[in-house]
């Protein structure tokens, strides 16, 4: 007898989910691989480039079908990405798909120099993203990739949280003369509602004015969970945040929550460090406003052993861990300044 | 539509050869720095690309049939500016400010310059941005070519070796690149610091077509750059030359990996070219 899979979600979350009609959806790699495809077709210049990566990246039927849009590099990432640069700068869009670990790692000097130092409008698709591997190990998790590439200049860098965001940042990506580096997991998500979504802007999934949790990727749906677990047991009102846009990052949206929530919870599935709680941390230490600040993700650590579940659970990234986390800044909540 | 080059002869292109190069040296004691010993060594290679193979011009840059050219060995770039500029990319004057305080003109080469294809200077990675390029000239059913240049010491950056394996594997006959074999790195020789030859066996195992020929040699050259290409098989060309070439101080001599000459070694080598080009005068009267 196998024990069951474990979940994201214990029957608390699911139940929130339930009561904030939050309708399942597919894994974001299903979505981008469908919506390139799509695109693909339309656009015969769009290439993707794997590395030994089509299958991990459900690419497989868009090999069969566009056999003349997609290289096989074999596993070489680095070759992965010079090949890329070389395609975007002979006109062809292309997209580098290798899971993120390797991408992001083995390849950033590629990615530095040949896509964003060039300035050619390549797409690199990081897959399997965060700690989408699971018990495989850190070898496999890339909890570094946002710290990296936010350090390296002309690159967007965009986690989409749930299905709309991934067919609209591939759309967006396809569209862009430069970089996007887009980062995709394979757990299938929640929708997460139809707020509007633009590179570069965040999408307010909720209102409020208690607290505001503003998030990135896969860790979305589970402030928006905790933001409905606290509005029914305390009825605190918290503001929900999805920043597919790690960077250029929505300041605007940044300084609104700092304004007028007075206390931020970030969460990611990245390290704690360098990521999109320091990037959150940086625009408001640097403000006229000094909310209560909790960044939550991986700490500086190999990651525990487990599934993607087990791992955000331990790190606090579920619906339980982020209402706990919440729980002080909303009690020594500070109000904004008022203007002199 | 693209043109070729000039039709410059052998001796045409040996006599503007050591003008380059005396533009060289004068660009890079302006600059206070610069790659002296391989600039020397590459020169007549992008001498031979740009005045007689690669089928681009500061008139055809921006079209998309335009022959590429991206320089690996990009700290290089003084040798790359000079022959840009002589071949009318952009202002010779221009070349007085290369390393000066907000100049466009970098100490390695980057797309802002006319005639630039891509930013290099971390090692290894022109050949598989080249593999790109080739890969997008065969999609697109187009007939230009890709060339890149190496350096030696270069080679053992590992993604080489993945680009050699990939573009065999593509058949990418339009794809050629070329090595500045002048067994000289910052440390040392080549084989003493890490050995990659037999080149030939090595390159040829790998899939390529190779052609070995004297660097500085423009009837080799040329035809080594000009031939057709076996095809199915890219080609690999090893250009066995001289670090430092054409002053007799700076050649073979790895100190002049990417040092300055002062006042009076440059103007000791400036006399040296003057003799040089005098001798090439009389040869050719
Ligand atoms: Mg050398």
């Amino acid at each position: 007898m196998s024990a069951p899979a474990p979940s994201m979600y214990d029957a608390a979350a699911t139940a929130v989910a339930e009561r904030l009609g939050l309708a399942k959806g597919k894994a974001n790699l299903e979505v981008f691989a469908a919506t390139l495809e799509e695109l693909a077709r339309e656009n015969p210049d769009i290439v993707a480039v794997t590395s030994d990566s089509r299958g991990s990246g459900k690419l497989a039927p868009y090999g069969i079908a566009l056999p003349g849009q997609i290289v096989e590099v074999g596993i070489a990432e680095q070759n992965l990405v010079g090949i890329t640069a070389g395609l975007a700068a002979c006109g062809k869009k292309s997209f580098g798909v290798s899971p993120s670990c390797f991408l992001t790692a083995r390849s950033l000097e590629q990615i530095k120099n040949d896509v964003c130092y060039s300035d050619v409008p390549a797409v690199l698709v990081g897959i399997s993203a965060g700690v989408s591997y699971g018990a495989l190990g850190s070898t496999h998790h890339s909890v570094h990739d946002f710290a990296v590439l936010r350090a390296i200049n002309n690159l967007i860098v965009v986690a989409p949280a749930d299905n709309f965001e991934a067919r609209e940042a591939v759309r967006a990506a396809a569209a862009s003369d430069t970089p996007v580096f887009l980062r995709f997991g394979k757990a299938a998500l929640y929708d997460l509602g139809d707020a509007p979504f633009a590179l570069g802007k965040a999408r307010v999934l909720r209102e409020g004015d208690d607290l505001a949790f503003i998030a990135t990727g896969e860790t979305v749906v589970h402030c928006l969970l905790a933001a409905g677990h606290l509005a029914e047991t305390t009825g605190r009102q918290c503001r929900v945040i999805s920043m597919p846009t790690v960077k250029p990052l929505d300041t605007e949206a940044v300084l609104a929550a700092a304004a007028e929530c007075g206390a931020i919870v970030t969460a990611e599935e990245h390290m704690v460090h360098g990521g999109l709680g320091e990037a959150v941390a940086g625009v408001v230490a640097q403000s006229d406003f000094h909310p209560a600040m909790r960044i939550m993700g991986i700490p500086d650590e190999y990651t525990v052993t487990g599934s993607q579940a087990d791992i955000f659970r331990h790190y606090g990234l579920t619906m339980s861990g982020l209402a706990e986390a919440a729980g002080p800044l909303l009690e020594k909540r500070r109000p904004a300044p008022t203007p002199a | 539509m693209t043109t070729t080059s000039s039709d410059l002869s052998d001796q045409q292109l040996a006599a503007k050869a050591v003008a380059l190069r005396r533009e060289m040296l004068q660009l890079i004691f302006r600059a206070g720095a610069g790659h002296t010993g391989g600039g020397m060594s590459c020169m007549d290679i992008l001498n031979a690309l740009y005045n007689r193979v690669l089928r681009v011009s500061p008139e055809t840059f921006g079209d998309p049939g335009r022959d590429r050219y991206v320089q690996s060995k990009g700290h290089c770039v003084e040798a790359l500016y000079t022959v840009l500029a002589d071949r009318g990319f952009f202002p010779k004057s221009d070349l007085e400010t290369v390393c000066h305080y907000q100049s466009h003109y970098v100490g390695h080469p980057t797309r802002h310059i006319a005639g630039v294809e891509m930013n290099t200077g971390a090692l290894g990675h022109g050949l598989p941005i080249c593999l790109g390029m080739a890969l997008a000239a065969k999609m697109d059913r187009k007939p230009y070519r890709v060339f890149t240049l190496l350096g030696d010491g270069e080679l053992a950056e590992g993604s080489n070796w993945e680009a050699a394996l990939g573009a065999a594997h593509y058949q990418l006959d339009n794809l050629i690149a070329i090595l500045d074999h002048n067994s000289l790195q910052i440390t040392g020789y080549t084989r003493d610091v890490m050995n990659s030859e037999p080149l030939d066996e090595k390159w040829q195992s790998f899939g390529w077509n190779v052609r070995s020929v004297d660097g500085h040699d423009y009837a080799e050259l040329g035809k080594a750059l000009s031939d057709p290409p076996e095809p199915g098989k890219p080609t690999f060309i090893i250009a066995n030359t001289i670090k430092g070439k054409g002053v007799s101080f700076m050649e073979n001599n790895a100190k002049w990996h990417h040092r300055v000459p002062t006042e009076e070694e440059l103007e000791q080598a400036l006399a040296e070219l003057d003799e040089a080009e005098a001798r090439l005068k009389e040869v050719t009267r």
